[in-house]
């Protein structure tokens, strides 16, 4: 692991050695080859684990080449900016700026080291510009912020090497796709500037090494080192003895056992899916917490100043462990974390790998997790993880080009810098990878919408925001546009948030504030309605100025589950892995008892899913007809196919009444016996999953989908169609209200090509309705529908039939009922065929 | 006491589904959110706010321009269903003062046809207070017609007893936009309504791009003595709920 004492000599300059020597370290083999690279000028991506001093690996070669150069600081021209750091999180960049300081400090190089985050005082950010420091550690939006000022080339012409952490983290989405157009920009104005990228162990690292370099159309890749993955981790499957629950997401039946885990350990990283979930588990803890142990919450809606106090708690060792979502799946390293505890279906395997390396950063000791599956088909996923893990085989890269909405808002950019040539910002674009295969039209498309909207009604020329000058170039109108580019950039659009405020007991203001939550989590709330949030269960009274008033109560059940699915889809690897389990008995010895019987039921009354078929069960039950599926292609595609059956049905004179999704299947109901038309020749499975769905049936529901709404609202924020806080930063009351689904409406009647439309079906098809998925799927299963007629719900349907209704219970009553429903469905899906066998079932 | 305060309940005598008195007058509520007033003859429209989107691209947000279309295509359709003698047009019929003479050729054409063989009026409203240059029709600052007062702004809460022209019931206004949002089985809706107690009444926006005020905000509620209802349209016709089994949003 340690590098060999015979490394290059002039690899590392003899201070550096002296510095490694005098804390006890010896450089590592990574960090040599990255030094190595440097000198080759190649840009090179870094796969190494936590803890693998991988960030000093990034940042050596700069120091290296920094310390070398003092002589050139009594120059007539000051140096400008000599590296970048870009990292996805503000903390990160803040910390790792810290870590730098130390050896800078220690081996008195002559290096000034700066942040510059949304935090950095604007005194500061413009000295920055003037007078840059060497190195400069910062975020995807201020690099974008930075290059939209006129002073950019100046700013970046001497810089040398761009390090960009956590690259997998930011390659692939939104955020990543502004970087990506960013460097491009960078390269253009620092020619031989190196990239480096820092990841953890990433699904399709081909993908990141194209990031590093210009793209020419052949694929051009940097080069890679991969460090020694050290000791393998230590991973199991919680086998609880309490009763597996056949649904539900808290894992409240396996409490006790991850409470004496958190005993046990040192300190205690416990990961959920949902925010939702962070909440539950943290008050049930808390209910059993009799040592009094300092166990902490973090997740997204927490105020942030809570959220800080958690992490420095955290960092002072004074915690035994924090209950956390994705929150914490990236950040500062925590060298006591000695168990990671992960709560439900780890959904990816590469999320959970990510999620295991944030345990014990000591590269010779495993890091050890415990996986606590919630429910059955959890306990199936799990399954497949921990082979998958243990393979370390990751899940398949999603292939995703660069959305034109961010595209639009760099074009944008651009010109606030100044003046473009539409041929030469073409071809710088398409040398970002995310942007390699973006046609030409398209380009003219998004500079055309920066220009006067892009509409095929040409009304507004005279208000253009980008003009054609007589040289051919393209420069801002006016320096207004300037002026909303700044207040727009970036491509985070939150959700609305509204504030949770405890009304005080008496006054109707006053009273602290809990976090935030998403307006649409609000929008089904009723008053009187209760719900976990921050730990306590609270009911919700009003909204008033843009805040949720709650009210501390007893209940300890709340009424509104709010359980709002896992965050992330099963992954489709997990899901192919989870299929195969099913469909090859013979490996179900490694299950619990419980779960082993469950399936050895299914077999008996019913099909196994095949691992390519889709298996159909009809069955009716309590007066309704129930049509199951399971294509275990996530929640979000399951819910899209739901929508889009119900319809057909709907059209065949069936009368569906609803649906319900969850991970691996879906349920759909009516009043019509959908077996009875199958064997009568009314209804044609094949018919009814054919991929044309996504057709006519998928353009219908799109003009009504609340979500397809979400999605083209993300897009215009992020195109800078409308600002930020549309139509006014405050709504006073009597001020009129118009939505972005307005606009929507009037622009899919009227123009649907427009560009802004093709961006929110791009996004639309991997995101929040995940069209890509459940077309692959329909492709996948044509003509192999197994369809089974049962006279009643079978064992592996239980599961998704019991999650009809829960997602709003209203009136205290409701958990009764469900809980009354839940033991007879199972009673029902249990018995066996012949009565006399039912008192040898438990 | 003013002498009619019928009650506009759905099924009352004298009244059928999507029809309400308003001191005396029996009108229907379309569900496009236009109002037909059979006995005169005359189509009710508030707050058409045409040319908004252009409003909004003069100021650098490039909203798609086919507002107006959308707007005068509900129009078209409203008016062949009742083919009016008068059309009138409660106010903010134009986004701003500026706003006809930005208008498309198409949306100019669609106009002159609408006004064609009958009477047009133009309500003035906060957005337009000066009549259009150009456009066909009279322009008023507010109208008489038998029972009714039709204006734009609702001329503050009605006393319960008093004199003058605010305690007269009948009046018909628009300015507000009412919207009203309802919870049904976990699934929030946000749509536009009606807003009425039987002595006055506050019409929907017509506009493509006007959006709503919720009914419970105390700027449109406090119109109203107590008790109102909100007709909420639909695809084919209204649906009339209580107010306080309406939400608020924010």
């Amino acid at each position: 692991m340690d590098a060999p004492d015979d490394f290059p000599a002039d690899l590392l300059p003899e201070p550096f050695r002296r510095w490694f020597a005098g804390r006890g370290w010896a450089p590592r083999a990574h960090q040599l080859d990255l030094l190595a690279k440097a000198r080759a000028g190649r840009s090179t991506l870094l796969i190494a684990p936590t803890g693998a001093g991988k960030t000093l690996a990034g940042f050596l070669p700069s120091l290296v080449e920094l310390a070398a150069r003092p002589a050139a600081r009594t120059s007539a021209r000051p140096p400008g900016l000599h590296t970048l750091y870009i990292s996805p999180l503000k903390a990160l960049a803040v910390d790792v700026a810290r870590n730098l300081e130390r050896p800078a400090q220690e081996m008195a190089l002559p290096i000034r080291i700066e942040t510059r985050t949304g935090d950095t005082p604007a005194s500061r950010r413009q000295r920055q510009r003037r007078d840059p420091p060497d190195i400069l550690l910062t975020t995807p939006e201020q690099i974008a912020l930075l290059l939209a000022s006129a002073d950019a080339g100046h700013l970046f012409a001497d810089l040398k090497r761009i390090v960009l952490d956590e690259l997998h983290a930011l390659a692939g989405s939104k955020r990543g796709d502004l970087l990506s157009l960013g460097l491009a920009r960078l390269r253009t104005l620092a020619p031989a500037v190196q990239t480096v990228g820092l990841s953890a162990t990433v699904a399709d690292p081909d993908t990141l090494r194209r990031w590093l370099v210009p793209q020419r159309g052949a694929g051009e890749m940097g080069d890679m080192v991969v460090a020694d993955p050290g000791a393998a981790p230590d991973l199991s499957m919680l086998d609880s003895a309490a009763h597996v629950p056949w649904t539900g997401h808290t894992a409240r039946h396996s409490l006790k056992e991850i409470y004496r885990l958190i005993e046990r350990h040192t300190t205690t990283l416990v990961f959920v899916n949902t925010r939702m979930q962070a909440e539950l588990l943290f008050q049930e803890l808390w209910h059993i917490n009799d040592a009094n142990l300092p166990i902490a919450l973090h997740h997204g809606s927490l105020d942030v100043s809570q959220r800080r106090r958690v992490e420095a708690a955290m960092g002072e060792g004074r915690l035994k462990a924090v209950v956390c979502t994705s929150s914490l799946d990236l950040g500062i390293d925590w060298g006591a974390v000695d168990l990671v505890v992960n709560v439900g279906a780890p959904k990816g395997s590469s999320r959970l790998m990510q999620r295991i390396g944030r345990a014990n950063h000591r590269l010779d000791e495993p890091s050890r997790a415990v996986l606590v599956p919630a429910n059955r088909f959890e306990v199936l996923e799990c399954r497949a993880a921990l082979e998958a893990v243990r393979a370390g085989a990751q899940d398949g890269a999603v292939v995703r080009a660069g959305a034109l909405d961010v595209l639009a808002q760099h074009v944008l950019g651009t010109a606030c810098a100044g003046p473009f040539d539409a041929d030469d910002l073409y071809a710088e674009v398409t040398s970002a990878e995310p942007y390699a295969g973006l046609s030409r039209a398209d380009f003219d498309d998004v500079v055309g919408f920066n220009a006067t909207g892009g509409y095929a009604l040409r009304a507004y020329e005279r208000f253009a925001r980008i003009r054609e000058m007589k040289d051919g170039r393209w420069r801002v109108a006016n320096p207004q546009v300037a002026q909303q580019y700044r207040l727009n950039v970036g491509t985070i659009v939150e959700s609305t948030m509204l504030k949770v405020r405890l009304a005080g007991a008496k006054a109707r203001f006053g009273g602290r504030v809990l976090g935030e939550v998403e307006e649409y989590f609000v929008e089904t709330m009723r008053p009187g309605d209760t719900f976990v949030f921050a730990g306590e269960v609270l009911e919700y009274l009003t909204i008033a100025e843009n805040e949720v008033r709650v009210a501390r109560t007893h209940a300890t059940e709340p009424k509104v589950p709010s359980y709002a699915g896992g965050k992330f889809p099963l992954s489709t690897f997990l899901a192919a892995g989870v299929r195969a389990l099913l469909s090859e008995p013979a490996r179900w010895a490694s299950l619990p008892d419980q779960v082993h019987e469950w399936l050895d039921l299914q077999k008996l009354r019913s099909r196994l899913p095949g691992r390519e078929d889709l298996l159909v069960e009809t069955f009716p039950r309590g007066g309704r007809y129930h049509l199951v599926a399971y294509p275990f292609e996530g929640r979000l595609a399951h819910q899209t196919l739901g929508m889009l059956l119900t319809r057909r049905l709907d059209r065949a004179g069936l009368h569906p009444l609803g649906f319900m999704a969850n991970d691996y299947a879906l349920v759909i109901y009516g009043v019509s016996d959908m077996s009875l038309a199958v064997a009568r020749g009314k209804l044609s499975l094949d018919a009814l999953f054919d991929a044309d769905m996504l057709g006519d049936d998928l353009e219908e529901w799109l003009a009504e989908s609340a979500l397809m709404k979400r999605t083209f609202r993300q897009c215009a924020v992020i195109a800078g169609l409308i600002e930020r806080r549309f139509p006014g930063k405050e709504k006073n009351s009597r001020q009129v209200t118009m939505s972005t689904d307005l606009v929507y409406d009037v622009l899919r009647r009227h123009e649907p090509g427009h560009v802004l439309l093709r961006a929110a079906r791009a996004d639309a098809a991997t995101g929040l309705l995940d069209i890509r998925r459940l077309s692959d799927m329909l492709v996948r299963i044509r003509g192999r529908i197994d369809h089974v007629v049962l006279p009643r719900v079978s064992p592996l349907a239980v599961p998704v039939m019991l999650e009809i209704g829960r997602e709003m219970v209203a009136g205290g009553a409701s958990e009764a009922l469900l809980a009354e429903a839940e033991g007879e469905l199972i009673r029902e899906a249990m018995r066996a065929d012949d009565d006399r066998d039912r008192d040898g079932r438990r | 006491m003013p002498t009619t305060t019928a009650t506009a309940t759905a099924g009352d005598e004298g009244t059928n589904e999507g029809e309400i008195a308003l001191a005396g007058a029996r009108l229907v509520l379309d569900p496009t959110g236009a109002l037909w007033w059979p006995a005169e003859r005359a189509l009710l429209v508030a707050d058409l706010h045409l040319e908004k989107g252009s409003a909004f691209a003069a100021r650098g947000v490039p909203l798609p321009p086919y507002d107006s279309r959308a707007t005068l295509s509900l129009l078209e359709l409203v008016v062949a269903r009742w083919n009016p003698r008068t059309i009138i047009a409660l106010g903010d019929s134009f986004h701003d003062r500026g706003g006809a003479g930005r208008l498309g050729e198409e949306e100019r054409a669609s106009l002159a046809s609408l006004a064609r063989g009958r009477d047009m009026v133009w309500i003035a409203g906060n957005h337009d207070p000066e009549p259009m240059p150009g456009l066909a029709g009279m322009h008023a600052g507010e109208l008489r017609i038998g029972p009714l007062t039709l204006r734009h702004e609702p001329a503050g809460p009605l006393p319960a007893m008093g004199d003058g022209r605010q305690a007269a019931p009948g009046e018909v206004a628009g300015h507000f936009h009412p919207v009203a949002r309802l919870v049904l089985r976990g699934r929030s809706l946000r749509r536009r309504c009606f807003a009425t107690d039987g002595r006055r009444l506050v019409m929907p926006a017509l506009g493509a791009y006007a959006g709503g005020l919720n009914i419970r905000d105390a700027a449109l509620a406090g119109l109203f003595g107590g008790d109102f209802d909100a007709h909420v349209v639909g695809a084919a016709r209204t649906y009339r709920i209580a107010h306080h089994a309406c939400l608020p949003d924010r």
